[in-house]
């Protein structure tokens, strides 16, 4: 009875339907809890292997998977590996051998390249996640972003999401397009226009050229990070103007017909794509996103295992 | 040498003409006579081609054969040998090689490597500049001396307009054209892909269009300073289509040539990362796809070349942003050319046989391109009709990087001759990979 619900990996948002992306979200619901009880465990992947492989930096998504995989009982393996596999003197595709013949089960990457996790899910038989490759997609970002908004509005349909800062490089920004425009909601990008694609209004969503567009138009704004080296490749002469024209602050957001809601992916540059007093305001749900990633990788690991969407049903219950 | 009597095919010659059924006669590395019903010179081999096309052997104009310094990927035997399969009675093979290319001994040794092998004509390109840096000017008249036809930096841009402006000068004291590859380097840095959708979409850095055009556009006024021949490698826009159609019309010394890949593909190629789609200039938008084909027939872009650029399997099985541009193409260019240009009713077969043999002769002032009595005997004979599936495993190049395996495709060469010799001969044993004439790899 248990359809095949997401297929083998999870490498982005744009190949799924509507129903799938609803299906991990109302899955991530009842895991939501476990996290709030004294012994955060269900047995729910109890066995099964799972490889973390960060080709790239990060510190909030592995914590993030870590959880979510200890959470379900699972055993985990973490692959730290600065620099891309090129630079390792091993190629990926080797490094996809070698993790095949330890009969692992699941693999989460993370890496430089868009495509990467494509490319490792076509060439293992283990289940692969996603967690962020290149400019391409970082799914489980997308999926905690769309949560959190749905938490916060009941429904996805028809909300107005403006995406603010740089597009161009950014995977989160991809991924939150696909999800938000799948599930009925409008799109807007704003940003420099040394930051947005060419043909990014292609893609479904609405272009404004300035921050006060975007505040002015949207029922929430998901400011991305800026990351530092874009200014020394000339796509922007400097913070403290990026600050000036498209930081997302108090007085602008005075100016809005109403209160809007205010994601960060993280890790924030406060002062310059965001001020404190909007990260920490009322309305920002900047920590409410990070406890939701835990439940949406929850929900990712246990349904690509083959888990039913009743997971409570499938585990025996919950208590 | 045995006299060759090719009976009854359809001979098409550009360079006179001339479009029908005859015999040909090839006798002492030369074209002997055309006509009906020759006779038959004692001990001469007989080759039946009705049904057949006999044209001048093709030339390609731009391949990279990778000796000396990278042997593994491809030699100039193994090259050569995958140009007459491919119906390629010459090649013309680019100056990145490891050394480069750029002095009389380094051109003197591609000349002997090719006599040794035996199959296809293999013409050195010299460098533009030494070592390929875009700095110093190479020593163009020895390397002429030596059997250079060109000079090129194929494989990076000469980003110095005052470089390829001395170049365009220079060359001109030796009567051969400067074919440059068009790329803006700095709007192309770090580029995998065109700039579009799709790489909106993949999220790989795009190489705009400008990027080519902007190349073009400056050696267009340089060929218009300097009186100097400019040859444009390999386009890929639209833009620069109409670029060159304009510099055309004032009547300036620009010739150009374009790729299968260019004429038969669009980025959507890339789809799902395959790294056989990556080639630089990149494959681009339908737009472009179709001025391409376009300026084919009408003759705005001369030549159809192949940018044969021979890689490792593995060099390719990885990241899409890690993987190497470019795709082999002389055992494929012929059947995609029939089928994409011909069978689509793009243009006809005499306008085929010049834009791959009579307008790469002219443009390079090479022998061939014609079957005119007393030219010399390189000669391709065609099946037009041969339906087969690409499969790279049977090519005669050492390389395999292909996005065309498991294509159909209608029509490839069944025999060439290259100086009154059968090079290449499709056969019984033809899947062995060791016909007559043949070098050992």
């Amino acid at each position: 009875m248990a359809a095949p619900a997401l297929g083998k990996d999870l490498v982005g948002l744009e190949p799924l339907s509507a129903e799938q992306i609803r299906l991990i979200l109302d899955t991530a619901e009842p895991f939501k809890e476990v996290s709030e009880r004294p012994i955060k465990k269900v047995p729910a992947l109890r066995g099964k292997t799972i490889v973390n492989l960060f080709f790239e930096a990060s510190t909030r998504t592995r914590i993030s998977f870590e959880f979510a995989e200890k959470r379900l009982s699972a055993d985990t393996v973490n692959v730290a590996s600065t620099g891309s596999s090129v630079s390792k003197g091993e190629t990926l595709v080797d490094t996809a051998r070698n993790l095949e013949a330890m009969r692992i089960d699941m693999v989460v990457i993370r890496h430089g390249s868009s495509g990467a996790a494509q490319f490792l899910g076509h060439r293992i038989r283990s289940n692969v996640i996603n967690a962020g490759d290149g400019k391409h997609e970082h799914p489980t970002q997308g999926l905690l972003d769309i949560l959190t908004l749905r938490d916060r509005f009941g429904k996805i349909e028809g909300l107005k999401v403006a995406i603010c800062g740089d597009i161009l490089h950014s995977r989160v920004a991809r991924s939150n397009i696909w999800g938000l425009t799948k599930l009925g909601a409008e799109v807007a990008v704003c940003g420099p226009a040394t930051l947005l694609p060419r043909n990014v209004h292609e893609l479904g969503v609405t272009v404004l050229p300035r921050i006060e567009d975007a505040i002015q138009w949207a029922d929430a704004l998901n400011v991305l990070r800026l990351q530092l080296e874009r200014m020394h490749a000339g796509f922007l002469p400097s913070l403290r103007e990026y600050n000036r024209v498209f930081g997302v602050t108090t007085e602008r957001l005075a100016k809005a017909p109403k209160d809007l809601l205010i994601l960060h992916p993280g890790p924030m540059n406060r002062g310059v794509e965001i001020d404190s007093d909007v990260a920490d305001g009322p309305h920002s749900v900047i920590l409410p996103q990070v406890t939701n990633g835990v439940a949406v990788r929850m929900a990712v690991l246990y349904l690509l295992a083959g888990g039913s969407p009743d997971w409570t049903q499938q585990t025996g219950g919950v208590d | 040498m045995r006299p060759i009597l090719i009976r009854g095919g359809r001979v098409i010659d550009p360079s006179r003409n001339t479009d029908e059924v005859s015999d040909l006669l090839l006798q002492e590395g030369k074209v002997e006579a055309v006509g009906r019903d020759l006779g038959t010179p004692d001990e001469a081999e007989l080759v039946d081609a009705a049904g057949k096309v006999v044209a001048p052997g093709l030339i390609d104009l731009h391949v990279h054969l990778r000796e000396p310094g990278q042997e593994d990927l491809e030699t100039v035997a193994s090259g050569a040998m995958a140009a007459a399969a491919g119906g390629f009675s010459a090649v013309c093979a680019m100056p990145n090689t490891d050394p480069v290319t750029d002095n009389q001994a380094a051109v003197g040794f591609i000349v002997s490597q090719a006599q040794r092998a035996g199959a296809a004509r293999v013409y050195p390109i010299g460098a533009i500049s030494l070592g390929q840096k875009g700095q110093q000017l190479a020593e163009f008249g020895e390397l002429v001396g030596a059997g250079a036809v060109a000079v090129s930096d194929d494989g990076k841009p000469v980003v110095s307009s005052h470089l390829m402006r001395t170049a365009l000068e220079y060359a001109r004291t030796f009567g051969i054209p400067v074919a440059d590859h068009c790329e803006d380097p700095t709007l192309a840095a770090g580029g995998a892909m065109h700039e579009g959708l799709v790489s909106t979409r993949l999220g790989l850095k795009g190489v705009p269009a400008a990027a080519e055009e902007i190349m073009v556009a400056r050696d267009i006024l340089l060929a218009e300073l300097t009186g100097g021949h400019v040859h444009l490698c390999h386009m890929s826009t639209r833009g620069s289509v109409e670029l060159i159609r304009q510099a055309k019309a004032k009547g300036l010394r620009v010739t150009s040539e374009a790729c299968p890949h260019h004429f038969t593909l669009t980025h959507e190629a890339c789809e799902g990362y395959n790294t056989n789609a990556k080639m630089n200039p990149p494959l681009r938008e339908l737009e472009d796809r179709e001025a391409i084909r376009q300026a084919l027939r009408d003759g705005t872009i001369d030549v159809i070349c192949t940018d044969h650029a021979p890689h490792h399997y593995d060099a390719k099985e990885r990241e899409f942003d890690d993987a190497p541009n470019g795709i082999i193409g002389l055992e494929t260019a012929l059947g995609l050319a029939l089928t994409e240009l011909v069978e689509g009713g793009l243009m006809d077969l005499p306008t085929l046989v010049t834009r791959m043999s009579t307008m790469p002769a002219r443009v390079f002032n090479l022998p061939g391109g014609t079957l005119a009595p007393g030219s010399a005997a390189d000669v391709v004979v065609i099946d037009p009709a041969a339906r087969w599936v690409v499969d790279p495993n049977v090519f005669y190049s050492k390389s395999r990087n292909t996005p065309f395996a498991g294509r159909e495709l209608r029509g490839r060469a069944d025999l060439t001759v290259v100086r009154g010799q059968v090079v290449f001969r499709r056969g019984a044993d033809s899947e062995s990979r060791t016909p007559a004439g043949a070098a050992p790899n």
